[in-house]
């Protein structure tokens, strides 16, 4: 099984990617991680105007097994959230990079993303 | 403690099978998806392993007054071929497992019974055949060792498992093959030389049947009946989809419904507990509880609003006020909703009362249902 890892992103040990745009970062969970997930079916996201830090677990996903907390992979302000994945959490299987994304923060230490891991680094990790 | 490993550990690996711990053993929780395994198993067919399930052996002349002392139903009720459910009680009515029991020949009982009870029951066993009066007529063997099992679950099953055991049964219920086999009967066939166990049970709700055989045979079984499955579109099922299969069907399972500290009239077992057929360990007890009722009841549940699925450990609330604990839950497959069961007071346990179910500190709409909370239209 060969997960796809986005060039243009960066990711976390726990298996969260970010896209930046300017100072707003939006996050999900990988292709990798929701082929360990399998079949999502909740997902319970943060509050639009919460102050997160790096690291913080700020939202949930829940498979018929299990539910994972997802942390957020940098500090600064929830500007967003996916309701179309809440509506229907299968997204996170089907498009985790698009559609299936989670929230988008504005970043408040934007330097903590060159700590990120790349996408080669990632792709060691998951051993793609 | 190394994991314990099944004869079918190699060929999980082969299928792309995801392996987890349970109950000390190595065991496959998934292969496509939960639910892929578990909607295949609905409409078509699947085998599971469960090879980590314990077997004894009870023969002798004494086995069935011994096992009618020592079990709450009745084993005077079963024909040669003949198995039933049965639940294994402390004096207190606390439950030390649930089992099948098939009369294999007419002296002669197999029990199977959950693999994270093997060794207390077998203890349990063998402390209550010295006990026993009918103890120079009872020879106990623990043969989880040397025996392994699959199940092969679904509506479609019954259309090639006569391929797997060829010809009329050997012993047992005497039938033409195995799917003449009734509902909880089991019959013997030979493989390479050695017998066979094939009885129409099973933990999904479904049609199907278990294979006991020993277990050097197994991954042929395993083989061959994936092959045989094939025009139907046979699926290996893992743990995950046997636990969502077993939760909509309401079976219980040992350590969630069941423990030392639950009784069978607590759980709503009653049905297999046979207050006529003379005295077993736990009659006074549960004879107490039916007589005089419960504190605590087995409930299912459903949710009434879209949540987070239900999981063991939640605290069920009713009148604002903290009443349970959900036991088991997962999201219903079939019903694709959060489903469970839990314990409350018997005054909730009624279907039609409202309750809430707490997930991360929030509480969600849910409604106390009928068992089984899944019915096949």
């Amino acid at each position: 099984m060969s997960s796809q890892v986005p060039a243009d992103l960066r990711y976390t040990k726990s298996h969260e990617w970010v896209r930046i745009a300017g100072d707003a970062a939006t996050v999900g969970i990988t292709d990798h991680a929701q082929h360990e997930l399998t079949d999502v079916v909740f997902v319970e996201l943060p509050a639009i105007g919460r102050k997160v830090k790096a690291g913080e677990a700020v939202a949930v996903v829940e498979s018929v097994k299990t539910a994972s907390d997802i942390y957020s992979p940098v500090s600064g302000e929830i500007i967003a959230v996916n309701d179309a994945v809440v509506q229907d959490p299968s997204l996170t299987n089907s498009a985790p990079y698009a559609a299936g994304h989670f929230f988008q923060v504005r970043l408040s230490a934007p330097a903590e993303v060159d700590s990120l891991l790349t996408p080669a680094d990632y792709a060691k990790q998951i051993g793609a | 403690m190394p994991l314990k490993l099944t004869p079918l550990h190699s060929a999980h690996q082969k299928l792309g099978g995801k392996l987890i711990e349970f109950g000390g053993w190595e065991m496959p929780v998934q292969y496509s998806s939960i639910v892929d395994e578990h909607r295949c198993v609905r409409r078509a067919a699947g085998i599971f392993d469960i090879c980590h399930m314990g077997e004894v052996l009870i023969t002798g002349p004494g086995a069935e007054g011994f096992l009618n002392e020592t079990l709450t139903n009745d084993v005077r009720r079963l024909a040669v071929g003949d198995g039933q459910y049965s639940q294994m009680c402390t004096e207190s009515g606390g439950t030390v497992d649930d089992l099948y029991v098939y009369r294999i020949a007419p002296m002669e009982y197999l029990l199977v019974i959950n693999a994270s009870r093997i060794d207390v029951d077998v203890a349990w066993l063998q402390e209550r055949i010295c006990g026993s009066s009918h103890r120079s007529g009872v020879i106990f063997e623990d043969a989880s060792g040397r025996l392994g099992a699959v199940a092969i679950q679904g509506p479609r099953v019954a259309s090639f498992i006569d391929l797997l055991s060829a010809g009329p049964s050997l012993a047992g219920a005497a039938v033409d093959g195995a799917s003449s086999l009734k509902k909880n009967q089991i019959g013997a066939w030979e493989q390479a030389g050695q017998r066979i166990w094939v009885a129409r049970t099973g933990y999904t709700g479904e049609d199907g049947f278990e294979v006991v055989a020993p277990a050097s045979l197994i991954e042929d079984i395993w083989t061959r009946t994936l092959a045989a499955g094939h025009t139907v579109c046979i699926q290996p099922i893992g743990l995950g989809a046997r636990d969502t299969l077993r939760t909509e069907v309401c079976y219980p399972l040992y350590g969630h419904e069941l423990d030392e500290n639950t009784s069978p009239i607590e759980a709503g077992l009653g049905y297999f507990v046979s207050f006529d057929k003379g005295d077993f360990v736990g009659r006074t007890a549960l004879l107490d509880q039916k007589t005089n009722g419960v504190k605590k009841k087995s409930a299912a549940f459903k949710m009434a609003e879209k949540s987070a699925p239900p999981r063991p450990g939640y605290a069920i609330f009713a009148g604002g006020e903290k009443v349970g604990d959900v036991v088991s839950g997962t999201q219903s497959p079939s019903l694709s909703t959060g489903i469970g069961m839990g314990y409350v007071p018997p005054a909730i346990a009624v279907p039609g009362t409202k309750i809430e179910i707490e997930v991360r500190g929030r509480r969600f709409a849910a409604e106390i249902v009928k068992k089984p909370i899944y019915r096949k239209a």
